[in-house]
């Protein structure tokens, strides 16, 4: 997701000399290709991503489009008064980019779990938060967000997800379905999408038909489809590699109680209120606290059979 | 506006009244930190920014950024005497439904560039401006005014380096040293001596004013940058309170409300000087 996201936001500051990228001293050879073709517009904040957000501030609010490049909780928590206070409460253009989302850089230990960001970020008012589920997402919502006024973030996986090939169009706030079935609806943010995918594969072998809708952008969020998919389905199991407290499962459960529509069943997957002092990659994380594909199927299974 | 030395003291007292009035009818707090800034308010809005009241947004205005947003009064106050808004409209301050939190807020108020209230914000925000300004090729400068206790924060040093490594020589920072912070004197809380020093290590031209003598302000400011490719800042010495004699130099002042007898000794004060 993260090579994806720069070969796009090269080919947006080609054509539009307001973009900007400061990075806080992270991106090493990977940002080589746009800081060789943008030099001005380019900057490394140094490590000090409080004086990166808010320097961000300063030159949207003279105009630039600033994208402000970190990992894991850097560029969120780490400065998140920044965001809030400095960025956002005055409407301005800076695009918060954090590479890592939930476990993607899972063995450097919980400093680098990304793992409440979602839940935090959405609760901030005039704060776009995207969170792509594929790689065509990835450079969808790049574009996106680069033309949406305002304070966005982005949240990028290592896991590229998967890229449905029967996509409606990409629009801000608007789920998207990947898969039509009937029994449960699954609900994605993430590239945990592709372990979704994977188990709703599986739960067809066993006879059980899935639908699956992607959660691309968690604010704003149009509920019109994900209500009708609850009392359609009757199940409803949402997947976010992320706490089950505040982020995706809070966005559907709010959004399906304001409008009297909560299913028959319900199941929240995700990283249950913990830190994980597990040193793992992202699957076998993934797999510790059971939101791999197998998990996936297995607690759907069980939620079904209830 | 170029304004005469007399010219520059009746508007820095007529900002403390304003300050004075709006902090006592909002029951509201930081009176001494607004007497603190308002010479230097002045100076900078008198005689020291280029800025049109009538074009808030002129694109090529000098920018000025109240990291020390809890001092917040005094810029409305100088805002509204300097033309921005109606003096009237101050009686809103502090008001319930009003636009004029007791903390600096943009949103609606002509002439304020940016809202602080959390320390250690502006200086950052403001480089960011600056660096925008150099890149657009533009000759406007930018003015932050700090407090000393903010000067705590890591932020400001983050912006500190920041700012000598980009030569943002476009870039002023004022600090408003009384040497009192929240809760005691600065020097017993975290202190920042030897404080002009650490600027200047952070590869800062910086210089010491007199916080309260306009001619003095208003010569170091208009000296700057000093040197090509660093940023300025002025350390103006100052007294918390100044202005009233039983206000200044306490740190009780930072948060006290003049009401009743209070008030009336502070207006009167006020009005003699």
């Amino acid at each position: 997701m993260r090579d994806r996201f720069i070969k796009t936001l090269c080919s947006l500051a080609e054509n539009d000399p307001r973009i900007m990228l400061i990075t806080g001293d992270l991106g090493f050879a990977v940002l080589d290709e746009y800081r060789r073709r943008f030099p001005l517009q380019f900057i490394n904040a140094g490590v000090a991503e409080q004086n990166m957000t808010l320097v961000a501030t300063g030159m949207a609010l003279e105009g630039h489009i600033v994208f402000t490049y970190s990992i894991g909780n850097f560029p969120t928590l780490r400065c998140l008064e920044m965001i809030r206070n400095d960025a956002a409460y005055h409407g301005a253009n800076v695009k918060v980019v954090s590479i890592g989302g939930g476990f993607s850089y899972g063995p450097l230990g919980i400093s680098h779990h990304a793992t409440e960001d979602l839940a935090i970020m959405r609760s901030l008012p005039d704060v776009t938060c995207v969170s792509p589920t594929g790689l065509q997402e990835v450079e969808e919502a790049t574009r996106a967000i680069a033309s949406h006024p305002g304070t966005c973030f982005l949240r990028l996986d290592k896991d590229p997800g998967v890229d449905g090939p029967t996509r409606s169009e990409f629009l801000l706030g608007r789920p998207r379905v990947v898969r039509q079935g009937r029994d449960v609806a699954f609900i994605v943010t993430g590239g945990i999408l592709s372990e979704v995918v994977k188990a709703a594969g599986e739960l067809e072998r066993q006879g059980v038909s899935s639908s699956i809708y992607a959660v691309h952008t968690l604010k704003p969020f149009d509920p019109t489809e994900i209500i009708a998919a609850s009392k359609t389905h009757g199940a409803v199991v949402t997947v976010e590699e992320h706490t089950v407290h505040g982020g995706l499962a809070g966005l559907i459960l709010e959004s399906l109680a304001d409008a009297q529509a909560l299913p028959g069943k319900f199941l929240r997957i995700g990283l249950e209120s913990c830190f994980s002092s597990v040193v793992g990659s992202q699957g076998f994380l993934r797999t510790a606290y059971r939101m791999d594909a197998a998990a996936i199927a297995a607690r759907t299974t069980k939620l079904l059979g209830s | 506006m170029t304004l005469s030395t007399q010219q520059l003291v009746e508007l820095s007292r007529r900002i403390r009244i304003h300050v004075l009035r709006m902090t006592s009818r909002g029951g509201s707090a930081h009176v001494g930190a607004g007497f603190s800034i308002a010479d230097i308010l002045a100076t900078l809005y008198g005689n020291v920014m280029r800025h049109d009241p009538k074009n808030p947004r002129w694109a090529d205005r000098d920018r000025f950024v109240l990291s020390k947003g809890h001092a917040g009064a005094a810029v409305y106050a100088t805002l509204a005497e300097v033309g921005y808004f109606p003096t009237e409209q101050l009686q809103l301050h502090y008001q319930d439904g009003s636009i004029f939190s007791g903390h600096v807020s943009h949103k609606g108020v002509a002439g304020v560039e940016l809202s602080t209230g959390s320390l250690g914000h502006g200086l950052g925000v403001g480089v960011g401006m600056a660096k925008a300004l150099k890149l657009a090729g533009k000759a406007a400068r930018v003015f932050v005014l700090l407090s000393d206790g903010e000067c705590d924060e890591g932020s400001i040093w983050e912006a500190a380096l920041f700012a000598r490594h980009h030569e943002l020589d476009n870039l002023v920072a004022l600090v408003d040293y009384n040497k009192i912070q929240s809760l005691a004197p600065v020097a017993e809380t975290l202190g920042l001596e030897p404080f002009r020093a650490k600027w200047e290590s952070f590869g800062w031209s910086a210089c010491e004013v007199n916080g309260h003598d306009h001619l003095d302000l208003q010569r170091a400011l208009a000296a700057m940058p000093v040197h090509q490719g660093r940023p300025s800042v002025a350390i103006a010495h100052t007294t918390k309170g100044k202005g009233v004699s039983f206000m200044e130099n306490t740190v009780l002042w930072h948060y006290r409300t003049a009401r009743g007898d209070e008030f009336d000794r502070a207006l009167a004060e006020l009005e003699r000087s």
